[in-house]
């Protein structure tokens, strides 16, 4: 029992989590003006991912990896979410928790050496393609085909909203091998100059600097080498790597919320209105009590759902629990700064927009919220 | 070597413990829930009970009579007790255990702790906490009861309001002032028998819910202590009962968010029993949503109990996740029972079932112990706001 616990963090989670922070803050968080305009982050940003080791954290060394140790996995998602663009931690996210953890997981040997080695030095970038323009959450209902033909699928169909999707050398599709519903369907790895594969980036409200993508397969050849995972069963594939993808996506939310408060606080105390302090009115400082106790509770339950997936367990409901709490509370502490921030907060040269238009998405992407419960409420049989 | 992550804060022993805490409570304590309900009060034996079963002492060392458990021990019981079906139970327990006492440890000399805190864990002598006034409330430092030293002897006057078990009590660990100009360091703590003559219970107070616990008013009228009376140092009694309230908010949400819980289980099994317009009332979105919320929320505050007794167990002290806490679990306990009564509908209004009185019970966390508004005060004080 002795080599339990129950704290999360170690003493080298916390110096690694410094030195994760440092990083972000000196050589990302200083470019995020000029990426925003620019409406992209650099390709070699993913090399430094990759050569501070933040891309292998999950995997064991004979792929280059610096795990497995997802406790420190999420540390960097949580510092990321920090960094002040939510495009960035996208970017990054989409390649290190979608298309490349599918390729450990669900990959054969020879799939990791080609895809997994290469990603986790940041040397090729991936991107997970599930969801469709008229599929969402509802994965069953998935429409692209791959037909077999001798050795290769032939894959024609359409994708949207793809992070990464327009940046990517390689995308896990989930395509319709077999018939309707979740047992006709696999996952195909489909490689950027793949004749009859084309993308187009879309315009979003936020997110800017990550790539949003429509994927288009017409006659796209692909070797059957590139099955990932045992053919018809990629929906179980899918389920099973969501788990991972929704806490992510809690942790970001529970972070972004810390740090978009911290700045609200901070324009609060120095912006003065009746000759004090805006943060000195009972209005604020309650309500920003409340969002501190709120935050609080996000993290506690997210960390809760970390601790039962860290440990092995079936965490289903929790992480579906702190997925809808963490984003909806990241929306709204985005909401209350930028009504702090009064009209600055409306202006574009503030930094407070970028939060409101970026904590959007959280609600909506990796499952809704209405999707998450309804997936709560169907672990207790209703 | 790398640990392993253990995903409850629970060990198998604290289970083993609550196994037992349960099945006690639904033995001896539930049966009687709808009666001590109605008659406004429960007998003393209950004490005594749970005092023979180890159960007040849980986190005592046993060289005072306690069971030497750990914090999370104690945070067992405030879970398990909520099972009783009186909430008025549960508190007077808690009083007992985790609110009038820990002082008498922390502070106490031995001839204090042979006198009040070794019966108190058998569950022989009552106790209350007396800090409340007429007008003062968690405005702690505005307590007007004085305490003047008359040769050896200390003579107090005043009086207390919203005595949980101060009708009852055998003993009272009292707030008064010491020293009337000394702000913060004018305050001292006393223990005093109640059958002390100057010590008079006025009233019984009749509350909105928390019906069988006793709740008193009282007056204290050139009431006259020995020296000894004192517990811990003069003038630090402000001190000394901040931290005593720290406690007292992390196990009265402990209790609180465990009596949602409960709640949240009937509501399920109620949304699934009850049918209307051809199905049962949970295959509506309107219903499992709602209850997906709730049950979200209760997660969420346990959550956050959990991680503050742990620090407080370890000897932390950590105020502003207590406060954080009881503010986000008394918001949420009052929310899920306000949320039972609708899903319940018309058979939640009446007094037949138990819904209408875990809704009235379980508004008192938000104002008890200090209020919602008070929490934010400290929260936002804590932030630097």
């Amino acid at each position: 029992m002795d080599d339990e616990r129950w704290d999360l963090f170690t003493e080298d989670h916390v110096a690694f989590r410094d030195s994760v922070r440092q990083f972000i803050q000196k050589e990302v968080a200083p470019h995020i003006e000029e990426w925003e305009r620019a409406h992209d982050f650099p390709r070699d940003l993913y090399v430094r991912f990759g050569e501070l080791g933040l891309l292998g954290l999950k995997y064991e060394e004979t792929y280059g990896g610096t795990g497995p140790d997802y406790i420190a996995d999420a540390i960097v998602n949580e510092e990321l979410a920090q960094c002040g663009a939510g495009g960035v931690a996208a970017g990054i996210g989409g390649h290190k928790d979608l298309g490349s953890l599918y390729i450990y997981r669900f990959g054969t040997e020879e799939q990791r050496q080609r895809w997994l080695v290469p990603s986790i030095r940041g040397e090729v970038i991936g991107a997970l393609g599930v969801t469709e323009p008229g599929t969402g959450s509802d994965v069953a209902n998935i429409q692209t085909k791959a037909a077999r033909d001798g050795d290769h699928f032939v894959l024609s169909g359409q994708k949207a909203f793809i992070t990464n999707g327009s940046k990517a050398d390689y995308v896990v599709v989930a395509a319709r091998t077999g018939g309707e519903g979740y047992g006709g369907i696999s996952l195909i790895v489909v490689e950027k100059d793949t004749p009859g594969f084309t993308t187009n980036r879309m315009r979003t409200v936020g997110w800017w600097t990550s790539h949003t993508a429509e994927l288009f397969f017409d006659d796209c050849r692909v070797p059957v080498q590139n099955l990932l995972g045992p053919e018809n069963e990629g929906f179980v594939c899918i389920m099973k790597n969501f788990q991972w993808e929704r806490l992510v996506m809690a942790l970001a939310g529970v972070a972004a919320a810390q740090k978009t408060l911290e700045t609200a606080i901070a324009y609060a105390k120095d912006r003065e209105a009746f000759g004090r302090p805006v943060a000195k009115f009972q209005v604020w400082r309650h309500r920003f009590a409340d969002l501190e106790t709120e935050i609080a509770a996000a993290r506690a339950l997210t960390y809760h759902a970390l601790r039962k997936l860290a440990a092995g367990e079936d965490a289903l409901r929790e992480v579906s629990m702190a997925k809808w709490l963490a984003t909806e509370l990241d929306w709204k502490v985005a909401d209350e700064a930028v009504q702090v921030h009064g009209g600055y907060g409306y202006m574009m040269e503030f930094g407070v927009q970028r939060a409101w238009r970026d904590a959007r998405l959280g609600p909506i992407g990796g499952g809704t919220t209405e999707i998450m419960k309804e997936i709560i409420a169907k672990t207790y049989g209703l | 070597m790398e640990t392993s992550i253990r995903s409850s804060i629970f060990t198998p022993e604290h289970e083993t413990l609550r196994a037992s805490v349960r099945a006690f409570v639904e033995r001896e304590l539930a049966p009687h829930a709808e009666e001590w309900e109605t008659a406004g009060d429960f007998p003393d034996w209950v004490f005594t009970k749970l005092g023979d079963a180890g159960y007040i002492g849980l986190a005592y060392p046993e060289e005072v009579g306690g069971q030497g458990g750990d914090y999370i021990s104690t945070l067992v019981l405030k879970e398990e007790m909520a099972r009783c079906g009186s909430g008025g139970v549960g508190m007077a327990v808690a009083v007992q255990s985790d609110m009038a006492t820990p002082p008498i440890l922390k502070f106490g000399t031995d001839a204090q702790i042979d006198e009040y805190l070794r019966p108190a864990i058998k569950g022989t002598k009552i106790a209350c906490l007396g800090i409340t006034e007429p007008g003062a409330g968690s405005d702690v430092a505005n307590i007007q009861t004085l305490a003047v030293r008359d040769g050896g002897d200390w003579v107090i006057n005043g009086r207390k309001t919203f005595i949980t078990n101060g009708v009852r009590a055998h003993f009272c660990t009292l707030v008064a002032r010491t020293n009337k100009p000394a702000g913060h360091h004018g305050f001292s703590l006393f223990l005093v028998p109640t059958d002390t003559p100057g010590w008079t219970v006025t009233k019984r107070l009749d509350k909105l819910g928390m019906h069988s616990s006793d709740t008193g008013e009282i007056a204290i009228d050139d009431l006259r202590l020995p020296g000894d009376a004192l517990l811990g140092v003069e003038g630090e009694g402000f001190a000394q009962i901040m931290w005593e309230l720290q406690g007292e908010r992390l196990v009265g949400v402990a209790g609180s968010i465990a009596g949602s819980q409960l709640l949240f289980e009937r509501c399920l099994q109620y949304a699934k029993d009850r049918h209307a317009f051809g199905k049962p009332i949970g295959k509506n979105q309107a219903i499992s949503h709602r209850l997906a919320t709730m049950a979200t929320e209760i997660e969420a505050a346990r959550q956050m109990i959990y991680e503050a007794a742990w620090r407080f167990g370890n000897g932390e002290y950590p105020v502003k996740e207590i406060s954080m806490a009881k503010l986000y679990g008394g918001i949420v306990a009052s929310r899920v029972a306000n949320e039972a009564m609708q899903i319940f509908g018309g058979a939640a209004y009446t007094m037949d079932l138990p819904i209408q009185r875990a809704w009235r019970d379980s508004r008192l966390i938000r104002i008890g112990g200090g209020t919602d508004e008070v929490m934010r005060e400290v929260i936002s004080k804590l932030m630097g706001l």
